[in-house]
């Protein structure tokens, strides 16, 4: 019974990990979300009948990604979730083509002042 | 904006061009962090659940704690929209130095910082100014005015922290919309000239 929940690597059973299997990093694909990494619904998704066959979880953060798109800590907030079990859950949609990913922006790879003007106009006007 | 996709084909759409920025709250115990996200934008509260052994490499030996346990850290969170496709995020950060593997991975990529001061206490914000300084993360030092305080110029404080030239010193009221924005409009400000400068460095 237990060696279905966790599998060597995860290591014993974390209690807000068992809807991820026992899992606490993402799949093969071992990317690492950034916290504001945007999520968006693929526009080529598998099939219903594949749908079907996701967990009450999964199914949450698609409905999350679906009604907008959002930041990995946005839906980790929404869906009252530890931000660890997330990204293990978008791993995994990610991996069955539900999801796609942003790559986090590198460092030294800031925004132009164009942007940055926009965002002080913005502010200004909040 | 790059994505990462499951069959690695790429695709071109509009949620491709979004943006996401990233500003830090940063500062000691009670000194206001929560109370400033809170004041700009709609706060929630974000949960990162951690696994003890994870903190506790970089700290202490936990010895005797359990290692199947984790802990809670919790983290403000509000989101700001500029317009559609354009969106920034704010994160506050722990108080505790028990957290300070949190404080990489919130850092990578952030557009600036804002480290709150308390004048009755000013030290409490020396590892947060050492922590951006030394990553050279733009930052702004904002001294919230509680009352009773004493009331000390952007100068004073400046010098009481060593802070390098040109580091902005505000004051400001955490519990005060416009005094937060304020705050925030002076970090994507001072980041961007930051940015600049250190463009033209490169190219001359
Ligand atoms: N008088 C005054 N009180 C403030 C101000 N900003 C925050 N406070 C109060 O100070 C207390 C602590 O503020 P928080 O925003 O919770 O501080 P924090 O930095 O998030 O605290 P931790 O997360 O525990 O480190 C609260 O009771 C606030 O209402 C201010 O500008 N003036
Ligand atoms: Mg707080």
């Amino acid at each position: 019974m237990t060696s279905q929940w966790y599998d060597a690597e995860a290591g014993p059973l974390v209690r807000p990990y068992a809807m991820t299997g026992g899992r606490t990093k993402p799949g093969p694909s071992n990317v690492r979300f950034d916290l504001i990494a945007l999520v968006v619904v693929d526009d080529d998704p598998p099939g219903r009948a594949e749908e079907d066959l996701l967990g009450p979880e999964h199914r949450a953060l698609l409905s999350l990604c679906r009604a907008e798109t959002q930041s990995v800590a946005e839906l980790a907030a929404d869906a009252d979730l530890p931000v660890g079990v997330v990204r293990v859950l978008l791993g995994d949609l990610l991996e069955a083509g539900f999801v796609r990913v942003s790559r986090p922006v590198p460092p030294a790879q800031l925004p132009d002042e164009r942007i940055l003007r926009e965002v002080i106009d913005g502010l200004r006007a909040l | 904006m790059a994505y990462e996709r499951s069959d690695r084909t790429g695709a071109d759409d509009g949620a491709d061009t979004a943006l996401a920025l990233k500003i830090l709250v940063a500062g000691g115990f009670g000194v206001g962090k929560t109370t400033l996200v809170g004041s700009v934008s709609e706060i929630r509260p974000l949960r990162t659940e951690e696994r003890l052994s994870r903190a506790g490499e970089l700290v202490d030996d936990t010895g005797g704690v359990d290692r199947k346990t984790t802990t809670t850290v919790a983290m403000d969170f509000g989101r700001i929209t500029i317009r559609a496709g354009l969106s920034l995020y704010l994160f506050g950060t722990p108080g505790q130095d028990r957290f300070w593997f949190l404080w990489d991975e919130l850092a990578q990529g952030a557009l600036g910082a804002v480290v709150l001061a308390d004048t009755r206490r000013l030290e409490d914000c020396f590892p947060a100014v050492d922590y951006f300084e030394h990553r050279k993360i733009p930052f702004v030092v904002a001294v919230n005015c509680f009352e009773g305080a004493r009331s000390y110029g952007a100068q004073e404080v400046s010098r009481a922290l060593d802070l390098d030239t040109g580091t902005p010193v505000l004051l400001c009221d955490a519990r005060d919309r416009d005094s937060g924005k304020e705050v925030l409009i002076r970090v994507v400000e001072y980041a961007g000239r930051m940015h600049t400068a250190r463009l033209l460095d490169t190219v001359g």
